[in-house]
């Protein structure tokens, strides 16, 4: 499967397909979107790449281990469920933080957006995790 | 009461370390957690003599009721104190006993915790807390039985003994239950206040049948015997302690505790004197033909115990009384003369038989005078505390001439073990093939007390009846009792019995040689036996096991599916035809082109996916399935569902013709018949399901949560996507269990496909 | 509607099944893949169909001014489409490995579990 189209194509989807995943992450909490399906965007963008070349460039491309990024995806998603534990709430109860903006206006930032990014990961790193492991395969 | 039981318990789980650090004084710094227990119960005795029982309790499962509470009134602190005293000695026993066996702490935990549960077991007021310790007993007996486990014969004995008194447990447990709900209180204390409730309670003889089965097994009742003999394969300091003084008469303790609550009726009476008697004579007859040390002195265990039964079957003051004495009585002569058996087979290399033991007094001379003690009070000679026990016993039944008889035979029987046991190995020659030294100091302690307290007790009668046998009796018969002990009440009837009971019991001795003779002859009828019953149980289970795996685990995926699913069919179909037809066919939503067209190429694809004989296409054709749902939710008010159906689809497409390459084509075709069959299973299903979704609908709670949610989700959670919202705030946890879910799938996935099992080199 | 997709549902049952009762792997794991899809659509069928619009608040609103759909069944059938991939990605690999080990894909000739 290496075709010149296919290969060109991705080398021009690529970028924008992973700026679309961050962008449905963050935009999750309000419309269409969030961790599930920003991470499965991502997965796929390299899932393409790797189809397009082959599994060890798009290893190359990730840099990472996969494995290390849904632990570290895991991580994020846990510790997001500390801080409401010095307020005495539950663990993982949302809480939330209004950041003024240097432009003027206040962004809100919470807990449960912390723990969307974990989620993000974790799906970005699993898919990748069998991908790369099936892809390799001889 | 709680915190001793504690540091028992947790004395138990600290001896292997214990005997870690020192292998030499573990049984030392261990037997310090009993003797605290029996220091507190003698400071209790003058409190609990009087009529004012020790409470305490503690919550702790409020919603069920359940309380950890315990009450020490005179019958409990007749148990607890022999099993934490008998119970010190035998740690100390089981020191000398196991000297640099390497498993010597596992015996000691095992035989502690043991202790701890049995304690439990008098000690608690609640009836569940009763019915835990009463298993955790069952299940360190099994442990300890089967000690040795390399051995077959103690793995059997070990199984037979659990199985048997886990089985009463259960009938134990239906009666308990029963006995709480009649009684309207799980509390003992408060139970046996309620004779009256009871007697005219409609369950009372169910409750009584159960409770007497968890209590005639535990306490190896005719006809449930049979595992106490053969229990006698665990180690010696086991047998002594579980076997004779505590465990077995954990059966004799309940049933005396709920004496007040389910006694003074005829089906008391009836049930209790006849099993009783029965155990009592059947235990003392075959005791009259063993051989082995340990088998001789299980099977008058038997008997003890069946006439314990029947004492507190007949039920009038003075036959308790007549119990509470024996208890005590037996108790210190069975343990001793067991610690002895043990010390004679530890300390000549193993030798169990009666009749190739003898001539031991030279080389063993503390034993043997503590045998002396304990065999002769075991006979029941004057002035030991068996004869104090057997005359309060014989006065107690003077109403009943058949008691009597059997009271007569039994102690003639009792009469030559403690002789078989007692002067048997000591006297005459000693074999030219037999070497002998004195027990250890540690293994010492034992005897020499439990002997000494055989004959010593017989001084303090009046001490004793007071402040052991008059509290106990009392809390059984429920009303105020003097018991006055004596060891010399005159040249009466029971006296003349007691003569002639010992002048038969010597005479048996004699001719010891023809009973075993005969016994030998007749040992073809065990095959008639419960032992030969439960055998036969026992394989019928296994039998059935063997051909319901059979049957049932093919090993074919087809067939378990098969099975599953027809169940679920005939479950569902059963549930949905006594439901009635579907009355609410309004309210549904509209029927669309766009969507009808949908539906027939989501079934269409199905088809195709099912019937294709081609991998790709039939991978291709569940792809199309899949964004037909993406196009449901999307019309359905799901966005989110939608673009993760269409990315999931995706992937998975991909991901399976990037590893279909490595599968061969199709090419394992069922035959017809099993084709057909799993369409006609595959469409009762479909059918089903259908039906099922069509009577689910509008099947609406009061308040769906759904609304909350709705709610709350933009004032409290600060976010406009109640879907994500749900999964990132309000079910966060779930959420995090569900990516742990995907990280551990993930991780399996990579190792099975990273990780290859070595080729195997060299070949086989 | 709901009739129709009780429909749609009861083949993908049934189909999915049926599958599952061959002897490939491959056409165990699409199998596999059609049941999930009919639970599925199970879940979001029993959970109500209502065409009152996704749940998510418009720009400038504090409450719904309409019923929207119902949130609960689709945050459980997301969580279910995610998890359903994963098992399917793990049969998958389990089944390839299988495969190259035991060197066969035919399901009833791996009742046992010695490799040869």
């Amino acid at each position: 499967m290496t075709s010149i189209i296919l290969r060109t194509s991705t080398r021009y989807m690529f970028p924008p397909l992973i700026v679309f995943s961050v962008y449905l992450l963050l935009r999750g909490h309000h419309f269409p979107g969030g961790g599930f399906v920003g991470g499965l965007f991502a997965g796929s963008a390299f899932a393409l790449y790797a189809l397009a070349y082959s599994v060890s460039d798009a290893r190359k491309a990730f840099r990472q281990d996969p494995r290390d990024i849904t632990a570290g995806g895991l991580a994020i998603a846990l510790l997001s469920g500390i801080p409401p534990l010095f307020s005495s709430h539950a663990f993982l109860t949302g809480t939330w933080w209004e950041v003024p903006l240097p432009m003027g206006g206040v962004l809100d930032v919470g807990t449960p957006l912390i723990f969307d990014v974990g989620v993000y990961f974790v799906v970005l790193g699993v898919l990748l995790t069998v991908v790369f492991a099936l892809g390799e395969e001889e | 009461m709680l915190t001793l039981l504690s540091i028992i318990f947790i004395a138990a789980l600290l001896a292997p370390f214990v005997h870690r650090l020192c292998p030499k004084y573990t049984g030392a710094i261990l037997v310090t957690a009993p003797i605290a227990m029996v220091i507190w119960l003698l400071k209790k005795i003058p409190e609990v003599g009087h009529g004012h029982p020790v409470t305490e309790s503690f919550q702790w499962v409020e919603k069920l009721d359940l309380e950890l509470a315990f009450h020490l009134d005179g019958l409990s602190l007749l148990f607890a104190l022999l099993i934490s005293g008998i119970g010190s000695l035998i740690v100390l026993y089981t020191q000398g006993y196991f000297k640099g066996h390497p498993q010597q702490g596992r015996f000691m935990m095992y035989i502690i915790a043991f202790m701890a549960s049995m304690l439990g077991v008098v000690l608690a007021d609640h009836l569940l807390l009763v019915f835990i310790f009463w298993e955790l007993t069952s299940f360190t007996s099994y442990l300890l039985i089967g000690f040795n486990h390399n051995s077959p014969d103690a793995r059997n004995a070990a199984l037979q003994a659990m199985l048997v008194t886990v089985l009463g447990g259960l009938f134990l447990m239906a009666g308990i239950i029963m006995l709480a709900g009649a009684a309207d209180t799980w509390r003992l204390s408060e139970i046996i206040q309620r004779g009256d409730v009871l007697l005219a309670h409609k369950n009372y003889l169910p409750i009584l049948i159960l409770v007497c089965i968890g209590a005639f097994t535990k306490s190896a009742q005719f006809p449930f015997h049979f595992w106490l003999p053969n229990a006698m394969q665990a180690p010696t300091p086991a047998s002594a302690y579980l076997h004779s003084s505590t465990m077995v008469k954990a059966g004799v303790y309940l049933l005396a505790r709920l004496h007040p609550a389910l006694g003074s009726s005829e089906e008391w009476t009836l049930i209790l004197t006849t099993i009783g008697t029965i155990t009592f004579l059947l235990g003392a007859i075959m005791a009259l033909g063993q051989k082995v040390l340990k088998r001789l002195l299980a099977y008058t265990t038997v008997s003890a115990l069946g006439a314990m039964i029947m004492l507190l079957g007949v039920g009038t003051s003075y036959t308790i009384k007549a119990m509470a004495t024996f208890i005590l009585a037996h108790a210190f002569y069975k343990a001793a003369l067991f610690l002895i058996a043990g010390g004679i087979t530890h300390e000549t290399g193993g030798e169990t038989s009666v009749d190739k033991l003898g001539g031991l007094r030279k080389a063993m001379p503390i034993s043997f005078a503590c045998a002396i003690l304990a065999g002769l009070s075991m006979g029941g000679f004057p002035p030991f505390f068996g004869f104090v026990a057997k005359e309060t016993w014989l006065h107690a039944l003077d109403h009943y001439p058949l008691l009597v008889g059997a009271t007569v035979i039994g102690g003639a029987a009792y009469v030559l073990v403690g002789f078989a046991v007692g002067f048997k190995p000591f006297l005459g020659k000693m074999p030219a093939e037999l070497h002998a030294h004195e027990i250890p100091l540690s293994m010492r302690f034992g005897p020499i007390v439990l002997g000494l307290c055989c004959l010593a007790f017989s001084f303090f009668t009046g001490s004793i009846g007071h402040n052991l046998v008059q509290p106990a009796a009392t809390a059984i018969v429920a009303k105020e009792l003097e018991v006055h002990l004596h060891l010399w009440a005159g040249f009466n009837k029971a006296f003349v019995i007691s003569l002639i009971t010992l002048m038969i019991g010597i005479g048996l001795y004699c001719s010891r040689s023809f009973l075993v003779a005969t016994a030998g002859r007749l040992g073809v009828l065990v095959k008639f036996g419960p032992d030969a019953a439960y055998q036969f149980l026992l394989n019928g289970v296994l039998k059935f096991a063997a051909w319901h795996t059979r049957v049932l685990q093919t090993g074919i995926l087809r067939d378990y599916i098969r099975v599953t699913v027809l169940t679920t069919v005939a479950l569902v179909g059963a549930a949905l035809v006594r439901a009635g037809g579907f009355q609410r066919w309004e309210n549904l939503a509209p029927v669309s082109i766009r969507i009808a067209l949908v539906a027939i190429l989501m079934i269409s694809a199905t088809f195709a996916t099912v019937h294709s004989k081609s991998r790709l296409r039939s991978i291709l054709s569940m792809g199309v399935v899949g964004f037909c749902m993406a196009i449901l939710f999307t019309f359905f008010g799901a966005p989110d569902l939608a673009m993760t159906q269409l990315v999931i689809e995706t992937l998975t497409v991909i991901l399976l013709v990037l590893a279909f390459h490595h599968f061969p084509p199709f090419r394992h075709g069922s035959k017809k018949r099993t084709r057909a069959t799993d369409i006609i299973i595959a469409a009762s299903v479909g059918i089903t399901i259908s039906l099922l979704v069509l009577a689910a609908l509008h099947v609406q709670t009061p308040t769906p949560v759904s609304d909350f949610y709705l709610e709350h989700s933009y004032k409290e959670a600060h976010g406009r996507n109640v879907v994500n919202v749900i999964l990132v705030d309000f079910r966060a946890l779930d959420t995090l269990g569900e990516i742990t879910v995907l990280t551990i799938a993930a991780l399996g996935a990579y190792a099975l496909m990273k990780l290859k099992p070595k080729k195997e080199e060299g070949g086989e | 509607m709901e009739v129709v997709l009780a429909i749609v549902i009861g083949f993908l049952y049934g189909g999915g099944l049926y599958l599952m009762m061959r002897r490939n792997l491959i056409q165990l794991i699409i199998g596999l893949g059609l049941l999930s899809h009919g639970a599925n659509l199970l879940i979001f069928t029993a959970g109500g169909l209502r065409k009152g619009g996704a749940p998510i608040l418009a720009d400038g609103e504090k409450v719904f001014s309409t019923i929207p759909a119902d949130p609960l069944p689709q945050a459980l059938i997301l969580t279910s489409i995610v998890i359903s991939f994963a098992v399917t990605a793990f049969a998958l690999v389990l089944f390839l490995r299988t495969y190259q080990t035991v060197g066969t894909d035919d399901v009833d000739e791996l009742k046992e579990t010695e490799t040869e």
